[in-house]
């Protein structure tokens, strides 16, 4: 028993920690994936690349002016984003990394909490998300953090339904609502994966977009509309408590990949057997990687080239002997694929950021109840329907 | 909640009872929000998210530039243009020259006139592309903004090129132009007017087909054409409405007429209309730079006026007559005849006009410019009253109104 609070604990440690890097050097990605859409190089002045900037951005953020406004309501105003991140942060607790591994004599998941209810966990912690944009808005006490704290609201409630109907369709697949237990389903090819079962895609498309509205992101990025209501719900906000929407902001973000990843694209699960060699394909991208930014170090097209460079190969090619040992690759290959999948889903977010216009209010909600729902309702019947023919 | 009432303040809304017994909610939009592109603010009184009222509130960049030109001598006057539409500051210094040309009834060069025609045209690319860019931006289209201000860029370089400034260039003179054209500019000009349509092509690429941008612009900030004419309206906006009407075709200028180009015209009427318009309105341009820039006459780029145009360096310091007019023209300026003139051009943003008084001395007794932002951002309370919010920033930014040129 004592052994199970010691490891809880260091995996708390250990999962808060990488989460924590990871939000803000998802932001770095960010900037750097939409400036290089933009034709321009991001941040680069902050460390190579800019690789520093969000060490940066904490440090200016946290040394910022706490400031409350004199015409707030205050208790609502400071818990609003406390309730926020905390709500953000707690979905990841139940979504599992990776398989059983073996540390110093210890079986452990990699994964904090297994509920045998986990997408139920997760459709009901973000739901309560939404109290902490709406009660920003309306305790910020200005008109529009109010307009954006009340589209927000409304927003999140109209598509959590059909986000809902989505999720639906590939637990009836999987017949369980554990995470685990749903990427066990997917186990062994590529065709297993839920995606790829019949017509599941549609159910993977209604959730990538019912996915960006829950998030917030652009196209339905309209609560923080900037052009419209300045910074919408977040607009009295400064410093940390403006950084926590913030966190929030992606901290949702990385939820729904993984839940993408693990309800659709298999979890941790290698797109072909290990037998035939999946557990190189990590090997084969780092080192390529490695190989490729040591030759651009020594055959530089700018001078920094020649110093920034090399030790990023070096680097890479490290990772990649890593990948070879044994008694590592039980843990890290499920890491590696889990990853590489999610990151495929937030480069996704990135991209269609660079990519399209907002919509308007009224059509937003329209589209949430007069094509979404209905089609996710279709969709579901027919997965049901499918299922008591077919098994 | 009402606005308080300070002297200066003009416009005030009062929240209200509407007769389903709800109350509306005044909103004060700018003059420091994202998208009134600069400081025009708009007062909206709101049920919901829909606007019932909106009354604009503009003289926030009330700078008295029209009183200014009454104490600048006429050369001096053309800084003073650049200033007024700073997104268009060639057109405005073609159309104070102009203006002041035909009082003095000076002849100018061919080789001036068709570098006139050449750089405004550019201007005109300069401010569609800040347009574009910008009401690209209103609407979420992030990534469009930065494309146009990489052309953009291209065509503040060329300016630099020819007078060495990016924006404030005053680079046409009473006369003719500021300077000589610098040597390689045919070079500069034709790598950028090479690649410029496939750029439109990018832009288009992004938007003219997307379903979210069609939503967003089609069917809003629409009104009747008869209503439009009321205000005043001119330019795309107008064109956009159904009525060709250009004063580039309609009353030809700096010899516009010996260039081949079509006005592009839409009937819709809406956003959407506008938009088409000035994508058109870009690929004219480009077409007009080309043929100017093809066929370049030779010949000298100032008139041959020496009370008017400052004389060239090497004669100044050759020629005792050279040097005198020299130190006249600089001190005490020239002397323009009594009369007074109106000069219609076609600016990016519809009709600019200067109607010019001369008294006889080396000043203007009077200048007023008939600006078009200030007719187009007429038309605001019109377009927007029951729509949405999200349809007033689609709705301003299809104006593509300066408040400098609105304000002066």
């Amino acid at each position: 028993m004592d052994s199970f609070i010691v490891i809880s604990l260091i995996k708390i440690f250990v999962v808060f920690g990488a989460l924590m890097t990871i939000l803000a050097y998802l932001q770095w990605v960010e900037r750097k994936v939409i400036a290089h859409i933009q034709v321009r190089p991001g941040p680069y002045r902050v460390g190579p690349h800019g690789l520093l900037q969000p060490l940066a951005d904490v440090i200016k953020l946290i040394t910022k002016e706490d400031l409350v406004p004199p015409y707030v309501n205050k208790v609502l105003y400071l818990a609003a984003p406390f309730l926020a991140i905390t709500m953000a942060l707690l979905s990841i607790s139940v979504i599992p990394f990776g398989p059983k591994i073996q540390v110093a004599g210890y079986q452990t998941w990699m994964q904090l909490t297994d509920l045998n209810f986990g997408v139920l966990f997760i459709l009901g912690i973000s739901s309560m998300g939404v109290y902490g944009i709406a009660l920003a808005g309306w305790s910020s006490n200005n008109k529009y953090a109010l307009l954006g704290g009340l589209r927000s609201s409304a927003q999140m409630i109209s598509y959590e339904l059909p986000l809902s109907l989505a999720i639906a369709a590939p637990l009836l697949i999987s017949n369980t609502l554990s995470l685990r237990k749903l990427v066990e389903t997917q186990d062994g090819w590529l065709w297993n994966w839920n995606l790829f079962h019949g017509f599941q895609y549609v159910s993977f498309v209604i959730f990538i977009i019912a996915a960006f509205a829950e998030t917030n992101r652009v196209p339905f990025d309209l609560p923080e509309a900037e052009n419209e209501l300045v910074a919408g719900f977040h607009t009295e906000y400064s410093s940390m408590k403006f950084a926590s929407f913030f966190m929030a902001e992606y901290a949702n973000m990385i939820t729904v990949s993984c839940m993408a990843v693990l309800l659709f694209l298999g979890g941790w699960v290698a797109p072909w057997p290990a037998a035939y060699g999946s557990g190189y394909v990590p090997v084969v991208i780092f080192a390529v990687a490695g190989v490729i930014t040591i030759w651009r170090g020594l055959n530089p097209r700018r001078k920094r080239d020649r110093y920034t460079f090399p030790p990023f190969g070096v680097v890479f090619l490290i990772v990649a002997a890593v990948f070879l040992v044994p008694l590592l690759q039980s843990a890290l290959l499920p890491l590696f694929w889990f990853c590489a999948k999610t990151g495929a889903i937030l480069f996704l977010f990135i991209w269609i950021r660079g990519t399209l216009p907002r919509f308007r209010y009224d059509q937003l909600m329209g589209f949430a109840w007069k094509v979404l729902f209905p089609v996710a309702m279709l969709n579901l019947l027919a997965t049901g329907l499918a299922i008591a023919v077919f098994s | 909640m009402s606005e308080p009432d300070v002297p200066g303040v003009a416009a005030t809304l009062e929240s209200e009872e509407l007769s389903s017994g709800r109350r509306t909610l005044v909103l004060n939009m700018g003059p420091q929000h994202p998208s009134t592109h600069g400081v025009l603010r708009l007062l909206l009184e709101l049920d919901g998210e829909t606007i019932v009222r909106c009354q604009p509130d503009i003289g926030f960049l009330h700078t008295g530039i029209e009183k200014e030109f009454e104490v600048k001598l006429y050369q001096q006057a053309v800084t003073l243009t650049d200033r007024v539409d700073y997104l268009a500051p060639l057109s405005n210094n073609l159309g104070w020259c102009l203006a002041v040309e035909k009082l003095l009834g000076l002849e100018i060069p061919p080789q001036a006139q068709w570098m006139r025609v050449m750089l405004t045209e550019l201007t005109r690319l300069n401010s569609h592309l800040v347009w574009l860019g910008t009401h690209a931006i209103d609407i979420g289209a992030m990534s469009v903004f930065l494309y146009c201000f990489r052309e953009r860029e291209d065509i503040l370089r060329i300016f630099e090129m020819f007078s060495g400034q990016r924006m404030m260039t005053s680079y046409f003179r009473i006369g003719g132009l500021a300077l000589e054209p610098p040597r390689g500019w045919q070079e500069r000009v034709k790598k950028f007017i090479d690649v410029f349509p496939s750029r439109v092509d990018e832009y288009e690429d992004l938007l003219t087909n997307n379903q979210i941008w069609i939503g967003r612009t089609r069917g809003v900030g629409t009104f009747p054409i008869e209503d439009m004419l009321d205000l005043g309206v001119t330019g795309p906006m107008l064109r956009a409405a159904g009525l060709k009407m250009d004063a580039r075709k309609d009353a030809p200028y700096s010899s516009y007429d010996k260039f081949d180009f079509e006005v592009p015209v839409r009937t819709e009427n809406d956003v959407y209309a506008r938009y088409q318009v000035r994508i058109e309105e870009m690929r004219q341009s480009a077409r007009i730079v080309r043929q100017a820039m093809d066929g370049m006459p030779p010949g000298p780029w100032k008139a041959d006026s020496p009370h008017v145009v400052l004389p060239d360096r090497d004669k100044m310091k050759t020629q005792m007559e050279a040097l005198i007019y020299h130190f006249k023209i600089v001190t005490e300026g020239f002397r323009v005849p009594e009369g007074e003139v109106y000069q219609v051009i076609e600016s990016p943003r519809g009709e600019l006009a200067y109607y010019v008084v001369g008294d006889g001395t080396a000043r203007p007794y009077r200048v007023h410019m008939r600006t078009p932002s200030f007719g187009n951002l007429q038309s605001t309370s019109r377009m927007v009253e029951g729509t949405l919010i999200a349809d007033v920033i689609a709705a301003i930014g299809s104006m593509d109104f300066v408040l400098g040129d609105t304000d002066r």
